[in-house]
């Protein structure tokens, strides 16, 4: 006879008071609104009472995350995981606010908090249950994940019998089995495509591995070794912190740990208004950014006709700080989501901002959902950040967030500049690309998928007294780091044939944004490989600041048919080194005349074949500078041509700069004649420059007769579609006619999806979780 | 708190500042002091003689006229608007909108393709001081970047009196 367990379903009191985890996590909720404070946490009891005691646990508990991080990574294989350190653990309370989070990418503060939000308001506790030892998996983008491939396990931690809070580790795996390998592809165009996906999955019992699970998730992906080792990273970290939690407990009692596991997010939503208010403006920043979408370009080949379109992503922002120190940040204008595989979920947006803030207004360890609780979002539904649809998809999220930040950047920066923080003002980040990506069979002739994290040290944008980092960092992982070769040819079956700083990829300024740098690689010993490109290279996503010029877009070289095999068993000349002018190319001089050469703006494509021998540039940008270049001290000038950061005919075009050339190579700035040189150049660019009201006619006289590419006016209709706001602030603007409007109907592109849209919420039996105004 | 010399704040302004105290602006708290610091060690440096309200720029700023009104001012005495206004609507515009106005800054394929995105150049119509460069798609309004709470921020924020406005 077949009985039926009764412990699948009913109330199973996890708390041991009474209430679901919804009831408790609701009743948090109406206490936050109503007074203003975390929980209705108007004192700090436990900080107040004993301040050393409260740093002691708090001390305790990072430095055991931190801990667990540094340990559990050695376990990994990916070089993303063990060399990047694309990994991170979080320690939440009960309802799934994060109370401490380690180093690494702290971008999932707030995304496995949402994984376990969706479990709570969506009585995981019923049925599949939650119990002592289970271990949870999530990586569904459409409940808050920024990508697929940042996989997170999920352990609760129970005192007693009684669930007190959880612990999430995440990493970036190499491989997700989408349509593409690689881990963030752009073959897909929906989440169908975006590789196996798990909701909140039930995947351990009795701290082990369900052998289902484990079956059916190594084979679901391409790099199952890497899989693998990637689960027991993050099995291990989530044990030893919740050893580490038990630790403390019995140490300092389980009253002081709850209560700290609440105050601490009151704190961190105080600290937040005060670092604001010490740092900051009161007043509104407007700013915006753009990423190029052109995926009507052969190469770039997807399933569906409907995606065959140019676009542009369109990121306004407001930002308002109140005089209180609480701030908003109002996105109303951006454009629609899209069929490709950068929208991102309201969770990746205002979780992932941390891992920005981090590194500007909050650099402290001190980050947990106390900063949500001090912000206002506005996300309009519908848009890329916002999606409305649940067949989205999003393997490269990162692509639209970091550039969306991209307009935070400035806007803070503006407030340190006025202020007198000089040393904290950063024009921006760069574009972090290009991402190599591809697969195949490998040197080792397993199955294999390649996602380099070259792109985790691109140069940075320039200070307000000092020029940007080279190659140096990422905004997505505080801990930037290019990964050695000897790695990276160990991972992958390409021979680096050259690394070089990138000249002129930094900005221009007074401060100079940071360079960043190029690696030429060479297919080697692989069969039936493939790559393709992912970047920016129609627009830039990172204005300057002050005067300052944006960073220098990307371009893409591939090179097929190289005759490499011959010419290096010949001893004939290479392709080495970096593409140092791409204005005079070299690389081709040391390759066949017939070898069949890619070299475009055409940044983003899909899987193409490359045979050994074959070439793929992996050019990672630079950051944003800030300043008139006219004000640049002649000494840098000299300094950036002769470390060959710098094109000669720049140095003279873009900075005034008059120079000349030693017969060992190296560059003399004068300065008298800059001087005199830069006197001329205010006056040619008064001469070439009309007052602004007059050019606004010429250009409105072009809206009205629709002149312009219809990437252009496409992204301009999905952002009038979803914001009468926008669009009534635009026609006022240039004073149209009430009946002047761009719509996608008119425009002879695919217009699929602009209409009808399902959105997860409807769904039966299904709660998402809104954590944002829409 | 950290505290921090006037020449130490004039050597930041201008770029001089040892890298050391640098460090240490990065890494400890930050000092309420600097904002008056700040405004001195500028008004040293620029040839009027207005009061400086509000720094915005390397060289913009927000200032006091003789006549109490509060404008926005590029460093050379050029005078722009209302401060509540925008200032790049009374500037002069470059717009590199060509592939040639783009490779004469940038390495071919380095800069974008002006189908997609131009650079608005903004410049002091006196001294040609470049205050700006948007990079804006085409048909994009000017946008007004910055609208200071002043009277909040030296009320509430540093504890300065207000410097006098004309109704």
């Amino acid at each position: 006879m077949n009985m039926m367990t009764p412990n699948e379903t009913g109330f199973a009191d996890l708390l041991k008071n009474g209430q679901t985890l919804k009831q408790f996590r609701d009743g948090i909720i109406e206490r936050t609104q109503k007074t203003g404070h975390y929980n209705g946490l108007e004192k700090l009891e436990l900080r107040d009472a004993d301040p050393i005691g409260y740093e002691k646990l708090f001390s305790k508990l990072r430095g055991g995350l931190v801990h667990a991080r540094e340990t559990a990574k050695k376990i990994a294989a990916s070089p993303i995981v063990e060399q990047e350190g694309e990994l991170c653990f979080t320690l939440y309370n009960a309802v799934g606010d994060c109370v401490l989070t380690s180093t690494g990418i702290i971008i999932h503060v707030g995304t496995m908090g949402a994984a376990i939000k969706y479990m709570i308001e969506n009585n995981w506790e019923a049925n599949p249950g939650i119990n002592p030892g289970d271990m949870f998996t999530n990586n569904d983008c459409s409940i808050g994940n920024v990508h697929p491939c940042d996989i997170a396990t999920i352990v609760p931690i129970f005192w007693e019998d009684r669930l007190i809070g959880w612990v999430g580790g995440v990493t970036h795996v190499i491989d997700t089995g989408a349509v593409t390998p690689g881990s963030m592809s752009t073959g897909q165009t929906q989440r169908f495509g975006d590789g196996y996906m798990i909701t909140c999955r039930k995947t351990g019992v009795n701290d082990t591995p369900l052998r289902d699970w484990l079956h059916e998730s190594q084979r679901s992906v391409r790099t199952p070794k890497y899989w693998i080792l990637d689960e027991k990273t993050r099995i291990a970290g989530c044990h030893m912190i919740r050893e580490l939690v038990e630790e403390v407990i019995r140490a300092d009692g389980i009253e002081a740990y709850e209560k700290f596991a609440y105050e601490v997010i009151e704190e961190g939503r105080r600290g937040l208004q005060s670092r604001i208010k010490a740092m900051t403006l009161p007043g509104k920043y407007r700013k915006v950014s753009f990423v190029d979408v052109p995926y009507k370009h052969e190469d770039v080949q997807v399933s569906n006709a409907f995606a065959k379109l140019d676009s542009i992503m369109h990121s306004p922002c407001e930002m308002t700080i109140k005089g209180d120190g609480k701030w908003r940040l109002d996105f109303e204008g951006a454009s629609r989501w899209g069929w490709h595989t950068f929208n991102a979920h309201q969770v990746a947006f205002t979780s992932g901002i941390w891992v920005m803030m981090c590194q500007t207004l909050v650099p402290t360890q001190r980050i947990n959902d106390g900063a949500y609780f001090a912000t206002e979002f506005r996300l309009p539904k519908g848009t890329w950040c916002n999606p409305d649809d649940r067949r989205t998809g999003h393997a490269y999220a990162w692509h639209f967030l970091v550039s969306g930040w991209a307009a935070l950047w400035r806007g803070l920066s503006q407030a340190y500049f006025s202020r007198g923080y000089l040393e904290e003002v950063n024009a921006g980040n760069a574009n972090t690309s290009n991402w190599l990506q591809g697969g195949g069979i490998n040197q080792d002739g397993e199955i294999h998928a390649v996602n380099s994290f070259e792109a985790s040290s691109c140069g940075t944008g320039a200070c307000a007294v000092k020029d940007g980092l080279n190659h140096a960092a990422a905004i997505w992982n505080p801990e930037g780091d290019m990964g050695d070769i000897e790695i990276w040819e160990m991972a992958e079956p390409l021979l680096y044939m050259g690394r070089n700083v990138k000249a002129n990829s930094g900005g221009y300024g007074k401060y100079r944004g940071g360079c960043g740098f190029e690696t030429l690689r060479m297919v080697w010993n692989a069969q039936d490989w493939t790559m393709f490109f992912m970047g920016n290279g129609f627009m830039n996503s990172d204005w300057g600041l002050m005067g300052g010029y944006p960073s220098a877009t990307g371009y893409r070289f591939e090179a097929h048919k190289t005759g490499l095999e011959r010419r290096i068993a010949n001893g004939e000349s290479l392709p080495l080194g970096g593409d140092i002018d791409p204005s005079a190319p070299t690389y081709e001089h040391n390759i066949d005349a017939t070898a069949q050469v890619k070299r475009d703006k055409q940044c983003m494509t899909t899987e193409d074949c490359y045979a050994n021998h074959d070439l793929y540039l992996n050019y990672l940008r630079g950051g944003p500078g800030f300043g008139d270049p006219i004000d640049r001290e002649p000494a840098a000038i000299e300094k950036d041509l002769n470390e060959r950061f710098l094109l000669p005919e720049y140095a003279g075009k873009v900075y005034g700069a008059v120079f000349s050339q030693d017969a060992k190579g190296t560059y003399t700035v004068d300065a008298a004649k800059t001087r005199a040189r830069r006197a001329e150049m205010r006056k040619e660019r008064l001469a070439r420059a009309v007052p602004v009201r007059e050019w606004m006619k010429e250009e409105r006289e072009r809206i009205l007769n629709k002149h312009a590419s219809t990437a252009v006016q496409h992204m301009f209709a999905t952002s009038f579609a979803l914001s009468e706001k926008f669009t009534k602030q635009f026609k006022d603007f240039w004073n149209l006619p009430a009946d002047w409007m761009v719509s996608e109907d008119e425009l002879g592109v695919p217009s699929y999806g602009s209409k009808h849209r399902m959105d997860l919420s409807l769904m039966p039996d299904v709660t998402t979780v809104v954590q944002v105004e829409e | 708190m950290s505290t921090y010399t006037n020449e130490q704040v004039a050597h930041l302004v201008e770029g001089t500042l040892d890298w050391e105290t640098t460090f240490r602006m990065l890494s400890m708290p930050k000092d309420n002091s600097r904002f008056k610091q700040y405004v001195e060690a500028l008004q040293k440096k620029v040839s009027f003689k207005d009061r400086i309200v509000l720094p915005l720029g390397p060289h913009l700023y927000i200032v006091q006229t003789d006549r109490k009104q509060w404008v926005t001012k590029c460093d050379c005495g050029h005078e722009f608007c209302d401060y509540r206004e925008n200032w790049k609507m009374h500037a002069h515009i470059y717009v590199r909108d060509t592939e040639e106005a783009m490779t004469e800054v940038y390495p071919k394929l380095m800069a974008p393709d002006t189908q997609w995105q131009v650079y608005r150049e903004y410049y002091c119509p006196s001294c040609g001081a470049l205050h700006d460069v948007e990079a804006p798609t085409p048909w994009y309004p000017v946008i007004h970047d910055f609208e200071p709470d002043i009277e909040a921020f030296y009320k509430e924020w540093v504890n300065l009196p207000v410097p006098e406005r004309a109704a």
